[in-house]
């Protein structure tokens, strides 16, 4: 069938097997392989891209779902000549060893930041009427959702600290 | 011709240290992490190949009988199929690590429930995997076939049999004794990147792209299952998504990849689904370990024993080698050790990071804790008093063995010394302990070869089929050749992953850095030795620094000196003499606080912290994350991880990762790692060891001992979960 995805910006006309997941839409049709496929089931969160600003396993969700959603995987966050402040920070971390998880792990955090910015809750939140902050707590539960076995968690926590820390 | 260099003497000379470049240990980032984070680096089935066809694997229902494919001209009648395929060559289960030849073949009888028996080839993936579940898989004259360790026949293991000394007696007469018996479940390596292979023929040459650590041994691997000669195949591996053991050989995707383009005559990818990893690929081996511990009044052992059931299919010879550093962590005159390995029809066994010790001297080191315990003694006192002169076995000397200082600056940064008595803090409603163990990992030097190449314009490139899985490879290998090269970091390229390069040992059993990073400084060697033939200097004397050389006090550049010509040399080493002539092993320890819930018997771990021992570190920054991957294995094992069968046809229940819990951001506190300085001559010319596994040999202990103190209740049965931590309180 046919579906329109909007990808970092730029619109892209599809014709797909109604079964095909927002992540084999990417990674099969458009080339896009930054978004990984771990699990294929919601359990690793490898998949993680943006979609309309919020964070989604995309492969929980099929291509043909989001004919006009704005969609942002890795790709559209940064390049290897122009990383983003999480990118960076991800790297002189040493927020990752095989890399597996990565791009999940930043697109997850960016949004995560904006999340936080917006006041959510979760459960690490001392009190749920006040502003959450980013504490150790706060950012290792909100990023509980991306698996990595390499287990760079330790640093994968430093990384979004600092740049949050730098950027606020 | 190059010459291989054997490791038949100390390198005393220690000539890393003589270099100015200043790169080599420095906690330098990954120069692919630019790649990994923007989703630009291109792991196995993400190439991007014309005319490729999707193949996706259909599993054995049962764990015995003939497998019969009932509705097969049904299934390559669906949509876009182009072939059913259950071909005489498909594996049964992966090859074992260094195997170097094809393991059992043959899916036309099931010897496991989840064993991989055909590949349907579709257009697309969608039609593929649609096909694959749709086929039905009968198994006929199906036997009833052992599929637990206490129903199964049972080898023993006699090379593994040690008697020396009177355990028997040295336990009747100790002043204080533990027999224990311990288990551990099976555990699954779980790499983030699912095994996954692309096959592309070019005539009679064959194009695997793969997922695999140990390329040179996978290459014969691939080529002995096909039935053609290796020059034919040539793999490609330049990032892999973890591997953990689970890709040290060749796997069933590769090989139904590579029949599956032969038959359809276009290229194919085959990726396992994540359950498909979990039911075929290689689990670590549950584990029955009987300790015991016969010490004197002063806590001096004088014996130890131990004792291991382990199991593997039939026709295996894998057996968890869980006894390897029980030989020689401790002292005691009166030592037992046997083995015994169950033949059950489950999913194969194999490595799963740091076979052996990774159960083996967690399980001793819970067994010491006890022995701790009951003496009143400082556990920590406890493991000072053991650490043996010599190998009490061999009686050979210790290469380098930083392991009392491991115990003893581990402590101090942790705070040992404020630990609380047993059941004695508590807050609120939350219960905290301390506990500690010793690590230890045996260390090994392989086969490895490199090639460097240096050129005018002051850069050079390092080229072997070596691999990267997340260890650091890049990074080290740049670091090795640009200080022995005298180049900026950024002037040296590393080529990695591709079997047309020399072959290298491979990522496994922690030689990765130390064997392919001594072919990088041997082949370095050689190239300063040339430089200094040039200059008619003795290499002792130049100075290489920013792609200059100083000697003699003058200075030139490296364009001026090659003239137009690069200088490429060949680095072969071979483990030698060092190997045998002393007991070569890494050594650490580490403390975690626990809390554990007093009315749910949750555990969390507060804090964790690891001191290693390990030789040169080479990059400080990259070796810091090994350890804290291996210490993040060993919370799991402690306290989540288990792969659950169904006793009745071995079916493995939580093939996912839903249900298969390895620890998630919030499991895991801000650890914290100490390296020691330290120069194995023994090891190699650069005297680093290996640090990748040993991170997780023992952690899991340091994690069940801290609950003992907090709560007061032994688990003896990995991983406490709090149904089992509950029970005792
Ligand atoms: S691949 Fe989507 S959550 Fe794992
Ligand atoms: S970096 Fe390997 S899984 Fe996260």
């Amino acid at each position: 069938m046919k579906t329109e995805l909007t990808i970092n910006g730029t619109q892209h006309k599809l014709e797909l097997d109604p079964r095909t997941t927002l992540l084999d839409a990417l990674r099969h049709h458009l080339g896009l392989t930054g978004s990984k496929k771990g699990c294929d089931h919601g359990q690793c969160g490898a998949c993680t891209v943006m979609v309309n600003g919020r964070r989604i396993n995309s492969c929980l969700t099929l291509a043909c779902m989001h004919d006009g959603d704005e969609i942002t995987t890795i790709e559209g966050i940064g390049q290897p000549d122009n990383l983003s402040p999480l990118q960076q920070a991800f790297i002189s971390q040493d927020g990752f060893q095989c890399g597996y998880c990565t791009p999940g792990q930043i697109c997850s955090a960016t949004a995560m930041l904006e999340e936080i910015a917006e006041g959510w809750p979760s459960h690490a939140t001392e009190d749920i009427n006040d502003r959450p902050s980013l504490t150790v707590d706060e950012i290792a539960e909100r990023m509980s959702g991306n698996l990595c076995r390499c287990a760079a968690y330790p640093n994968i926590v430093e990384a979004i600290r600092k740049t949050a820390e730098e950027s606020a | 011709m190059t010459e291989v260099f054997k490791m038949d003497a100390p390198a005393t000379d220690r000539r890393l240290d003589d270099m100015v470049q200043g790169l080599v240990g420095a906690p330098l980032d990954r120069p692919e992490g630019p790649l990994k984070v923007t989703g630009q680096a291109t792991y196995a089935n993400e190439w991007q190949v014309e005319n490729m066809a999707h193949g996706v694997m259909v599993r054995a229902p049962g764990p015995s009988g003939r497998v019969v494919l009932s509705n097969r001209d049904d299934v390559a009648a669906m949509p876009g199929v182009l072939a059913v395929i259950q071909d005489e060559r498909l594996l049964r289960n992966p090859a074992q690590g260094k195997a170097n030849e094809a393991p059992v073949q043959g899916p036309h009888h099931a010897a496991y429930m989840g064993q991989l028996i055909a590949v349907v080839v579709a257009e697309t993936f969608e039609q593929a995997r649609h096909a694959a579940q749709s086929v039905k898989v009968t198994l006929e004259n199906a036997e009833v076939v052992a599929v637990t360790s206490d129903t199964a026949a049972v080898e023993p293991q006699e090379s593994k049999t040690l008697d020396q000394g009177d355990l028997e007696t040295a336990m009747r007469e100790a002043a204080h004794t533990v027999d224990a018996t311990y288990t551990t479940p099976s555990h699954s390596s779980t790499p983030m990147e699912p095994h996954a292979s692309i096959a592309t023929w070019e005539g009679e040459d064959l194009i695997l792209r793969g997922s695999y650590q140990m390329l040179k041994y996978n290459r014969n691997e691939l080529a002995d299952s096909l039935g053609i000669h290796p020059d034919r195949v040539r793999m490609l591996a330049p990032y892999v998504g973890g591997g953990f053991g689970s890709k040290l050989g060749i796997a069933p995707e590769a090989v139904a990849a590579a029949i599956a383009a032969r038959e359809v005559g276009r290229p194919v990818s085959v990726a396992l689904h994540r359950q498909q990893v979990y039911e075929a690929t290689m689990r670590r081996s549950d584990t029955r370990q009987r300790i015991r511990l016969a010490a004197d009044a002063e806590g001096r052992l004088i014996g130890l024993g131990h004792d291991a059931l382990v199991s593997n299919l039939p026709g295996e010879t894998f057996a968890e080698p869980v006894l390897q550093a029980s030989h020689f962590l401790y002292a005691g005159a009166n030592r037992k050790m046997s083995m015994d390995l169950a033949r059950v029809h489950r999913l194969c066994c194999g490595s799963v990071r740091a076979p052996g010790e990774a159960v083996g001297v967690t399980v001793f080191e819970s067994a010491m804790d006890e022995l701790a315990q009951q003496i009143g003694m400082d556990p920590v006192e406890l493991r000072r008093r053991n650490i043996p002169d010599k190998d009490p076995e061999s009686g050979k000397p210790f290469s380098s063995r930083r392991f009392e200082d491991a115990l003893d600056s581990g402590a101090k940064i942790f705070g040992w010394a404020d630990r609380p008595g047993v059941k004695e803090r508590r807050e609120g409603e939350w219960l905290i302990g301390y506990g500690m163990a010793s690590a230890a990992r045996v260390n090994v030097l392989m086969e490895s070869q490199a090639r460097v190449t240096l050129t005018p314009q002051g850069t050079a490139r390092v080229e072997t089929d070596m691999t990267d899985i997340g260890t650091g490879t890049y990074a080290i290998l740049g670091q090795i050749a640009g200080d022995m090269l005298g180049l900026p970091r950024d002037a040296v390229e590393v080529v990695l992953g591709d079997t047309s390069l020399p072959p290298a040992a491979g990522s496994g059993g922690s030689w990765g850095a130390s064997s392919s990073g001594t072919s990088v400084y041997l082949a370095c060697q050689a190239i300063r030795q040339q430089l200094a033939e040039r200059l008619e200097v003795s290499e002792n004397d130049l100075t290489l620094k920013d792609g200059r050389a100083t000697f003699d006090n003058q200075t030139r550049g490296l364009a001026d000196i090659l003239q137009n010509d690069e200088i490429v040399k060949l680095g072969h080493v071979e483990a030698g003499e060092t190997s045998e002539a002393v007991r070569q092993a890494t050594f650490g320890a580490y403390f975690a606080e626990v809390a554990v819930h007093a009315a749910t018997g949750e555990t969390r771990v507060r804090r964790m912290h690891g001191t290693f021992a390990a030789g040169r570190i080479l990059n400080a920054k990259t070796a810091r994350s090994q350890c804290l991957g291996g210490m993040t294995f060993g919370i799991g094992m402690a306290l989540t991880e288990e792969l659950a069968f169904d006793p009745r046809d071995g079916h493995v229940a939580n093939h996912n990762l839903a249900e298969y819990h390895i620890p998630v951001n919030a499991d895991v506190p801000q650890l914290t790692v100490e390296l020691l300085e330290e120069r194995d001559d023994w090891a190699n010319p650069m005297q680093a060891k290996g640090i990748g596994e040993l991170g997780i040999c023992g952690a899991g202990a340091a994690i069940l001992n801290a609950i003992y103190n907090a709560t007061g209740v032994r688990v003896r049965d990995y991983p406490a979960t709090l149904d089992k931590v509950i029970a005792g309180m």
